[in-house]
């Protein structure tokens, strides 16, 4: 049973991934790795500010 | 930055963390493993090799009625298994060399938003994502009239050799170049006038690329009422996610992507309920013109609206769907496993007047199908986006080759789809209405005329496959997409749902390919308005000012203008737009993969790679060959149907002779038009070609300069050894794994921090 809802959890985390879902996990945990120099930005300042390079930095979305 | 590259890195600042275990499996223990063959993998290769051959004797060879499309999934999948492990395996092991020893760009440039080392199953879904879209559910489809053998040939050997070769390549150098897009290698490696030309080029491709893209979903929406409704509905469902993920829950994009996805079912459920009556039928029934104008207008404002807004949402929107439609496509062709009737090679096979499009199977087969067998367009995803993710070098085959054997699958099964259908039906849909007539007698009678061997079709059952499908009318529904909603929805209704379900999943397959495709066109109007403002800013700098608004919405005017033009043409064409223009659209596409080989090829020259140069050079000779024939073949070819110019000049005569009608143009007006196109898609064919053969050429020169050197001057960043460790393939090795253990067994405060997921 555990083995199962392991398998689960894993995959909700893959497609997650995908999604770029995680990427504010991911951007905490660069910060306490990588010896902060400030505090880390919220929830919402991040993805405020992910969205926001994205309107100078757009990437290609291929046909 | 630069060195000798025949020189190994400075291995002397590659020295190795004694506090931490290695940052790669021994290279002698990995090659003995690579090597060994035990009897157990011997049995499986072996058994591979067979499933494959016979999966191709019954494709290729067999001549009976029928053809299940199971071979079509067992050919397709032995090969790309061989393929990877066998090919690719070659080209990392003699021409690219990877080495797990030097950090990756996510790791030494690592800041947590845009560098970020991503778990490799995860980076191979994401990559992928970004690479596949509407072009190979759609190329396959248009190409199915010369039957079913000479593009499932193209699809899965050119994935082999050509296209999962070039993706993997483009990857592996923008990699070691920091994640530097195509056109700064360009400009690196061939100097000013190679960049400069591959920077045009490229700028002029992605035009083309998005009109004829936005051209399939105009033909697909064009007299539909509940298309248009439930196509339409996915704007204002984009901008509530938008919102949501702003300012109600910021971050939660799993959710909101659910939320989206029940909104999108209710959109087509509901246009199916809003086409039924008869406001909504009026309302909602809009001709193609109407449609273009939408989509130009909405392209602007969606290209000047901030990323947040409807961008992001809508890409969060395509991509779950992606998945969800791939992996259902799969299921379902695999489970139902339909019986394809469709000849290998059709009538019109040894013919170049087909009337799907026009032209010889060579040249023309291989540029109607691009995406899915090898697309220059993935050489803008490869560089730049996904290097920056990437955790070790050894993960490039995985997700740069594997990534493009996967498109290509998709592209097979579009293919399958596709043929699952009656070829009668298949005629009437692919047509042009200058052909067909447009009614369901007209239709039929024309394609009974076209004497293809167990083909009769009534009008009647034309008529039913559109009440099937909940439309008007399946005649001369061009471009693709419709053709393979219908084989979708014949496939799919005999797995769930019986023929009752068929309008919806119809209606869901337009749904899907339009949604890819809007967000292809909005994302392309943004990639090709910054790589103008960039380009205008080595004039005015002002214009390299991203935020400066009337620099950016002039810009995005001037794209969005140029494509707009070209998908007008396209819908007003008297000859049919999609025939004429959509190999415009696969030269287009491949002369890019043709600029990004050229690049690749001078990059492993300059590496001193000589020996091993016919992994680039033979794709690039093959793609060269195809897209100069074919270019050569629109601008020069005596025949109407295939020489732009003589089409124009056949017009232009008739114009002058005082003719009021001619060929399938019926009017002045259309006569003039068809002048007017003609002369358009002749001199871009003329630029493209000409700029492609410059690039090509200042590729030849560098590599022939590097060869008399014996090796160049390489831009590849300094290498910097690795803390890390990662295995390199979907399963890990033996070794891998005990080296993953020694990393899991460090304190937690020793181990720099991994990727998300393990």
């Amino acid at each position: 049973m555990s083995s199962i809802v392991r398998g689960l959890r894993g995959f909700t985390a893959f497609v997650k991934g995908i999604m770029g879902a995680d990427a504010f996990e991911r951007y905490l945990e660069h910060h306490e790795a990588s010896g902060h120099s400030g505090p880390a930005m919220t929830e919402r300042e991040f993805w405020r500010d992910r969205m926001d390079r994205q309107d100078s930095n757009p990437q290609g979305r291929c046909c | 930055m630069g060195r000798p590259a025949d020189e190994q890195p400075a291995l002397a600042v590659m020295e190795r963390d004694p506090t931490l275990p290695a940052p790669a499996v021994d290279d002698a223990v990995r090659e003995a493993a690579e090597r060994k063959w035990t009897p157990a993998k011997v049995a499986v290769w072996a058994a591979i090799s067979l499933l494959g051959a016979v999966a191709w004797f019954m494709v290729a060879l067999v001549r009976g009625e029928t053809v299940n499309a199971i071979w079509f999934v067992f050919a397709a999948v032995c090969t790309y298994l061989i393929g990877y492990r066998f090919y690719s395996k070659f080209i990392e092991r003699y021409l690219l060399k990877p080495n797990d020893r030097r950090a990756t760009p996510a790791e030494y440039k690592a800041d947590g938003k845009d560098y970020v080392r991503t778990d490799r199953n995860v980076l191979f879904g994401h990559h992928f994502a970004a690479i596949a879209g509407a072009g190979p559910l759609v190329g396959p489809i248009i190409a199915a009239q010369m039957g079913y053998l000479p593009g499932t040939i193209w699809i899965i050997i050119g994935v082999v050799l050509a296209g999962a070769v070039q993706d993997y390549l483009v990857m592996f150098f923008s990699m070691r170049r920091g994640g530097r897009s195509l056109g700064q290698m360009a400009r690196e490696e061939l100097g000013a006038i190679g960049g400069t030309a591959a920077l045009i080029a490229t700028l002029l491709i992605m035009i083309i690329i998005v009109a004829i893209l936005a051209l399939v979903v105009v033909n697909a929406l064009g007299e539909s009422p509940w298309g248009v409704f439930s196509v339409g509905m996915t704007i204002p469902i984009a901008l509530f996610m938008g919102v949501y993920l702003r300012f109600i829950r910021p971050g939660k994009v799993m959710e909101v992507s659910i939320i989206g996805f029940v909104l999108l079912m209710a959109a087509i459920v509901g246009g199916g309920a809003v086409a039924s009556t008869e406001w909504g039928a009026a309302f909602f029934h809009l001709d193609k013109v109407t449609i273009a104008w939408g989509i130009i207008v909405y392209g602007f404002i969606a290209a000047i609206l901030p990323v947040w807004l409807l961008l992001a949402p809508r890409d969060y929107l395509s991509t779950f769907m992606k998945i969800g439609v791939i992996v259902m496509l799969a299921v379902a062709i695999i489970v139902v496993r339909p019986e394809i009737t469709v000849p290998a090679f059709s009538e019109f096979a040894g013919k170049d007047n087909g009337p799907v499009f026009s032209g010889a199977l060579f040249p023309f087969l291989f540029v109607t199908i691009a995406c899915g067998a090898l697309s220059g367009f993935h050489a803008l995803i490869s560089s730049g986006t996904t290097p920056k993710l990437i955790e070790k070098e050894r993960q490039t085959r995985f997700i740069g080759y594997g990534g493009m054997l996967m498109e290509s699958f998709v592209a097979i099964m579009a293919l399958v789809a596709a043929i699952s259908i009656d070829r009668g039906i298949y005629f009437a849909m692919n047509a042009p209405v200058a052909l067909t007539g447009g009614t369901v007698e007209t239709a039929a009678a024309w394609v009974n005329s076209l004497g293809l061997s167990g083909v009769n079709i009534t009008p009647a059952d034309l008529a039913q496959t559109a009440t099937n499908v909940g439309e008007p009318s399946i005649v001369s529904r061009t471009g693709g997409a419709p053709t393979l909603a219908v084989g979708l929805a014949h496939i799919m209704q005999q797995f769930i749902g019986g023929t009752s379900m068929m309008a919806f999943w119809y209606h869901f397959a337009i749904m899907f390919e339009a949604l890819f495709i809007l967000t292809a066109v909005d994302a392309g109007t943004r990639v090709a308005r910054f790589m103008l403002q960039d380009s205008i800013g080595n004039f005015i700098p002002k214009f390299k000012e991203a935020s400066w608004r009337p620099g950016a919405w002039l810009c995005t005017a001037v794209m969005v203008g140029a494509w707009g033009a070209v998908l007008l043409m396209g819908v007003t064409d008297p000859l049919g737009g999609i025939n004429t223009l959509f190999p415009l659209f696969g030269i287009a596409n491949q002369l890019l993969a043709a600029i990004a080989l050229a690049v690749c090829m001078a990059i492993a020259a300059k590496r001193g790679s000589f020996k091993y140069l016919w992994i680039v050079a033979v794709p690039l000779a093959f793609v060269a060959v195809v897209t100069v024939t074919a270019s050569l073949q629109k601008i020069f070819s005596p025949v109407p149907a295939v020489g732009y110019f003589a089409n124009n000049a056949a017009f232009a005569k008739a114009l002058a002779d005082g003719k009021s009608s001619f060929g399938t143009a019926k009017t002045v007006e259309a006569m003039e038009a068809v002048v007017r196109n003609t002369m358009v898609q002749g001199v871009l064919s003329v630029i493209f070609v000409t700029l492609s053969v410059i690039v090509i050429i200042a590729a030849l020169i560098a590599t022939a300069k590097a060869f008399k050197q014996g090796g160049g001057h390489d831009h590849e960043d300094e290498p910097r050894p690795s803390r890390v460790f990662a295995p390199a393939g979907l399963f890990p090795t033996k070794a891998e794994k005990e080296l993953q253990a020694e990393w899991n067994s460090l304190p937690a405060g020793q181990r720099t921090e991994r990727p998300a997921h393990h």
